[in-house]
């Protein structure tokens, strides 16, 4: 059995493209890992994500391009050829042997011997703090113990390159929290190479040294979490990124790094202008609710309250312009429903983008 | 009214509701109609047998019907002639419907390829035999085209024997044992294979220590559903078979003990001692079942 390379230091996407009949899941997409990275793969669902980690995995043939881990191609290559730990949605524990058997099976199938199973198994439980429930079946265990088990599964046969599958998603909220926290702490102390499938910014920036965002099937873009979230590339990443006010306007003015944008109703908006905002045109200026805010200066944005919540450390409400526009605004106090306001942000916190052909 | 609920409070349930507790409602009322039918035509029908087959014929010893069975060895080996049908066309048809049940299941056009495996049982034993007395048969095609074809260069006698009652068994009870094998593969989640895939093991290897101990108890209860069937064979025995020899089972020497030498007595006899032989092998499976993991089969329950 040819397995592939134990150590790597990139692992290549090239044209990679994945079509299901003619809907074309994977658009030529190509990318690099680098040997240690933590990379999450970031998209609404139906993006294409998963079909990309299937592909890597080798569950799924990519139907163009390669896969390239230094300069041997693996995606010829079976799943159980490439050597490479995954961690299901679901899990997929196998609920007929108990944690130990589970967690020791990747091993087995490498034909390890019975008391180094034993050792690496002790071992990698104690790492996910799991030696009390070494036999038990996991019908028998919680949500987040068998999260944890699959991990341990995964990361126990030493692999080159562990795939994770929205591993979180089926957990409350609280512990999601807290098997972020593990999850980063077992990355940091095994230093192993990650792929991680998610739809939830919030896990993608505190986990991922870079994230991909994935949108139809097409990369978007690339960077580090503090880049994605303070600098998105475009406009439905920024949406993604949690900008989830959309306002258009006419570019009317440009003062440094900033432009100001003549968005109607005599209101205007100052943000940082991103590649191929020109003077004139019309662009689109995008803010996060929590840095819209309501103001006293006459060029705000008037707005009339439809709805507002508590938050705990605000109130956070929407509300409809003039013109019809949902805008979403947080404010220090609170407000009455219907009440009319006048909306504003830090230039610094609103982005321009050039208008886009959708 | 107003008095009611305070009063109902001090009282604790009430018997409706403690019923309920236990299971027992209106609804648990329907069940009245199968017992009755269940008792009618299973229960006295059983027991009076039962009671007829201790008070033979000729009168005598309560045992007379059994020692009679086990000391004439024209009666008693037709439990081992049974046995010779019913236990390798229950085996063969597990091992066609596993894997075929695995190819189906990742088909498109399933509901398609089922319809048409399942169309046999529609058909009944009788028609089976028929259609095999024609194919089958010395003048059939079957014979025809391999002799035409010179790998024979005399008629075979399938039919008219234990192959030819082997094979209308093994076409009548396919679709029923591939129904239920069919359920059970697709019952088991396919990330569990996929998981055993990217932990290395070989698509042999996935079989043995993920779906085969998952499927083994569906299995065995395929196994004593499929047999039961196939151990109560008649017609086709009668048919396609060799009733006075080879395929003579044991339905067949209770139906002559009934109707040729109107013995009731013996013939009810015979019935309990087929039905003991079948609890035999079902007991059997079934006991070994309870060795094997018998959880859930669905990868976690999320």
């Amino acid at each position: 059995m040819t397995v592939a390379p134990t150590k790597f230091e990139t692992l290549r996407l090239e044209g990679v493209s994945r079509d299901f009949g003619t809907f074309n899941a994977l658009k030529n997409l190509d990318l690099t890992i680098r040997r240690g990275e933590f990379v999450a793969l970031l998209g609404p669902s139906g993006c294409g994500k998963t079909t990309a980690l299937n592909c890597i995995a080798g569950l799924l043939d990519v139907t163009g391009g390669r896969i390239m881990l230094d300069d041997a191609r693996i995606d010829t290559l079976r799943p159980e050829e490439r050597g490479f730990g995954m961690v299901f949605q679901n899990y997929a524990l196998f609920p007929h042997m108990n944690v130990r058997r589970n967690v020791g099976f990747g091993l087995k199938m490498r034909g390890v011997p019975k008391p180094e199973i034993d050792r690496r198994v002790d071992e990698v439980l104690a790492t996910v703090r799991l030696t009390s429930q070494a036999d038990k079946l996991p019908g028998q265990l919680s949500g987040g113990q068998q999260q944890r088990v699959a991990i341990a599964r995964a990361i126990v046969i030493a692999p080159p390159l562990v795939l994770m599958d929205e591993p979180l998603s089926n957990l409350d909220a609280k512990l999601r929290l807290e098997m972020r926290g593990e999850i980063r702490r077992i990355h940091q102390s095994l230093g192993s190479t990650t792929i991680y499938v998610t739809h939830d910014q919030e896990e993608a920036l505190s986990l991922a040294d870079r994230i991909v965002v994935i949108r139809e099937g097409v990369i978007r873009q690339v960077g580090t979490p503090a880049e994605l979230f303070g600098a998105p590339a475009h406009l439905d990443v920024a949406d993604f990124m949690g900008f989830r006010n959309r306002v258009p306007g006419r570019v009317i003015g440009r003062d440094g790094d900033f432009v100001t944008l003549d968005v109607g109703d005599g209101a205007r908006l100052v943000g940082k202008p991103r590649d191929g905002v020109d003077d004139g045109a019309a662009a689109i200026a995008m803010a996060r609710p929590d840095d819209l805010v309501p103001i006293d200066a006459a060029t705000g944005i008037p707005a009339e309250i439809e709805t507002i919540e508590y938050r705990g450390r605000e109130y956070h409400g929407l509300a409809r312009t003039a013109a019809g526009l949902e805008v979403f605004f947080s404010s220090p106090t609170a407000l009455a429903r219907g009440a009319k306001i006048r909306l504003g942000a830090d230039p610094d916190r609103v982005l321009v983008y050039p208008e886009e052909p959708r | 009214m107003s008095a009611a609920p305070s009063a109902r409070r001090t009282e604790g349930p009430t018997l409706t509701q403690k019923l309920r507790a236990r299971g027992l409602d209106g609804v648990t009322l329907l069940v009245l109609p199968c017992v009755v039918v269940a008792v009618a035509l299973f229960v006295y029908p059983f027991l009076y047998g039962l009671w007829l087959s201790f008070h033979p014929k000729a009168g005598g010893d309560a045992l007379t019907n059994y020692e009679r069975f086990f000391s004439d060895p024209f009666l008693s080996k037709t439990i081992w002639t049974t046995l010779r049908l019913a236990l390798p066309v229950t085996l063969l048809n597990l091992l066609i419907a596993v894997p075929i049940a695995f190819r189906v299941r990742l088909m498109k056009h399933q509901r398609l390829l089922t319809t048409i495996l399942v169309l046999p049982i529609t058909l009944g034993t009788v028609l089976i035999a028929e259609g095999m007395l024609f194919y089958f048969g010395p003048q059939g095609w079957f014979t025809r085209s391999l002799m035409w074809l010179g790998v024979l260069s005399h008629p075979l006698h399938i039919v008219h024997g234990y192959w030819g009652v082997f094979l209308s068994l093994v076409i009548a009870i396919f679709p029923f044992t591939f129904l239920l094998t069919l359920s059970y593969v697709t019952g088991i989640d396919p990330s569990l294979e996929q998981a055993a895939a990217t932990l290395g093991a070989s698509p042999a290897a996935r079989f043995r220590e993920v779906y085969l101990p998952l499927l083994l108890p569906g299995l065995a209860i395929t196994f004593c559903l499929s047999f039961v069937q196939a151990f109560s064979v008649l017609p086709s025995a009668v048919l396609v078979g060799d009733p006075a020899n080879t395929t003579r089972v044991i339905s067949i020497a209770a139906y002559q003990a009934a109707f040729e030498e109107y013995d009731y007595s013996l013939a009810s006899a015979i019935a309990m001692i087929m039905g003991a032989v079948q609890l035999v092998v079902v007991v059997v499976i079934l006991g070994g079942r309870t060795l094997l993991y018998r959880g859930p089969v669905a990868a976690a329950k999320g």
